[in-house]
């Protein structure tokens, strides 16, 4: 049997708990940053060991190799500046007809930061990871998180110098999207059939009269406010009627390596406009 | 036990969330990230008291759901319990067998994800589960069991290098003593 000082520790266990439990949510997410704090000098050190590795690498690498790489660089910065120069065309002409059509002016999001992946979530049945920007940064809670294939997730909770992002396909990150070629909009949801997959989410609430084709580019819709529009997301695997018939699912193989992530980019979000 | 043996514990148990948060390569490879914290706890309900206990399902408990998804202090109930339990019947229990520290992994690995399941399918948002939660549960498990003998070598070597050795009681009795010569 117990004896009675197994029941005290018992109740103070128990009582610590449901104390924790029931904690509003933004007192006990500041409780798990502060927490969280204590490893950031570990995660310094492990940062850094990682670039010094890198470094070593990049030091044994030939001249040859180097100077092959600078050109392709170079190539691919002149083509980009290309591509700009045409998107700004794009974009001065958009705003023009914008303007006579009277609909309101859209501003690029430009307030972009890099921030590397320092962490994942421990716990296998939640999908979530670690950024080295914090508030000091400017990344706030639900701003969008994406790399250059396209959407990752979005911050869910931030401390001074760390975030937490909640990744697609996280029960906490349902995000609205829209198919690109048909402008059908739908939620992308974790995936009913393999949840813990981490390359595949669902396109749920689609229209039943939507044209739907495998390998249709599904990309975030902008409604909401949290994601900007036309980050891509991922692309149509296959698709079935669900709800008796009253609309579509379509399972979508997300653009992003959720595994090999390292680097990801942040949408700071916008400035209040100044009146 | 001393408290350098708790302070001992709870400094391994930090290192083994950091270590379960940054290496990531075993989940990219069989899609499992194992969890030590139970292998660890069953070292500590066979060699600490409760305070130890209590420290380590606190500590640990915290530290594992700060840098996770999972509601703060929702770790802590499943590691004290597997504790408690091993703590109440430690009497019992061969604990420098290689045999029991296995079986012992492997029920504290086995059942201290399922409780803290438990508890997160009464909160919001629901955790993901699938069929293949089985496979992950069933390698979390195995590899709690093999990790658990090699928490008692890591410890034993541990105390045995950085701690004070207890001094035996001397097999020397004054009122034995062969007295010689002349009184």
């Amino acid at each position: 049997m117990l004896q009675k000082r197994h029941y005290v520790a018992l109740g103070v266990i128990v009582l610590i708990t449901l104390v924790l439990l029931k904690l509003p949510g933004r007192t006990a997410a500041q409780i798990k940053m502060a927490i969280s704090g204590l490893f950031i000098p570990l995660f310094g050190v492990a940062g850094s060991a990682g670039q010094m590795a890198e470094q070593a690498g990049q030091a044994i690498l030939p001249r040859k190799e180097l100077l092959r790489q600078n050109r392709e660089l170079r190539r691919e910065i002149e083509e980009a500046r290309l591509r700009l120069m045409q998107a700004e065309e794009i974009a001065r002409e958009n705003a023009r007809l914008r303007q006579q059509l009277g609909m309101p002016r859209q501003y690029p999001w430009m307030s972009i930061k890099p921030a590397r992946v320092i962490a994942r979530d421990p716990a296998n049945w939640w999908r979530t990871l670690r950024i080295d920007r914090g508030l000091r940064d400017g990344v706030k809670p639900n701003c969008a998180v994406f790399t250059a294939e396209g959407l990752v997730g979005r911050v869910s909770e931030s401390s001074y110098t760390q975030a937490q992002v909640v990744l697609l396909g996280d029960p906490d990150c349902r995000v609205s999207a829209i198919i690109e070629e048909t402008r059908e909009a739908g939620v992308v949801a974790p995936s009913s059939s393999s949840p813990l997959d981490n390359i595949i989410v669902d396109l749920t609430h689609i229209s039943r009269n939507a044209v739907l084709r495998a390998g249709q580019r599904v990309v975030t819709s902008g409604y909401g406010g949290v994601f900007p529009k036309g980050i891509l997301i991922g692309h149509i695997v296959d698709y079935r009627s669900v709800g008796y018939g009253l609309y579509n699912e379509a399972r979508v193989r997300v653009a992003v390596r959720m595994n090999a992530l390292e680097e990801v980019w942040v949408k700071l979000p916008d400035p209040e406009p100044v009146k | 036990m001393s408290a350098f043996n708790t302070i001992t514990i709870l400094t391994v148990a930090f290192l083994v969330v950091f270590l379960q948060s940054s290496a990531d390569w075993l989940r990219a490879w069989i899609g499992v990230q194992p969890d030590l914290l139970p292998s660890l706890m069953v070292y500590a309900g066979l060699s600490s008291g409760l305070p130890t206990l209590m420290a380590l399902a606190l500590a640990g408990g915290l530290l594992a759901d700060s840098l996770s998804a999972n509601p703060p202090g929702v770790t802590i109930l499943p590691l004290f319990l597997t504790g408690l339990a091993i703590e109440r019947y430690r009497s019992l229990i061969l604990r420098d067998q290689l045999y029991a520290q296995l079986v012992l992994g492997l029920a504290a690995s086995a059942g201290v994800p399922l409780l803290t399941l438990l508890l997160l399918l009464n909160t919001e948002p629901k955790p993901l589960l699938s069929w293949f939660s089985l496979w992950q549960w069933g390698i979390m498990a195995t590899l709690g069991a093999s990790v658990t003998p090699l928490w008692f070598s890591l410890f034993d070597r541990l105390n045995t290098a950085l701690n004070y050795r207890r001094v035996e009681d001397a097999t020397f009795r004054p009122d034995r003593e062969i007295k010689r010569g002349r009184a």
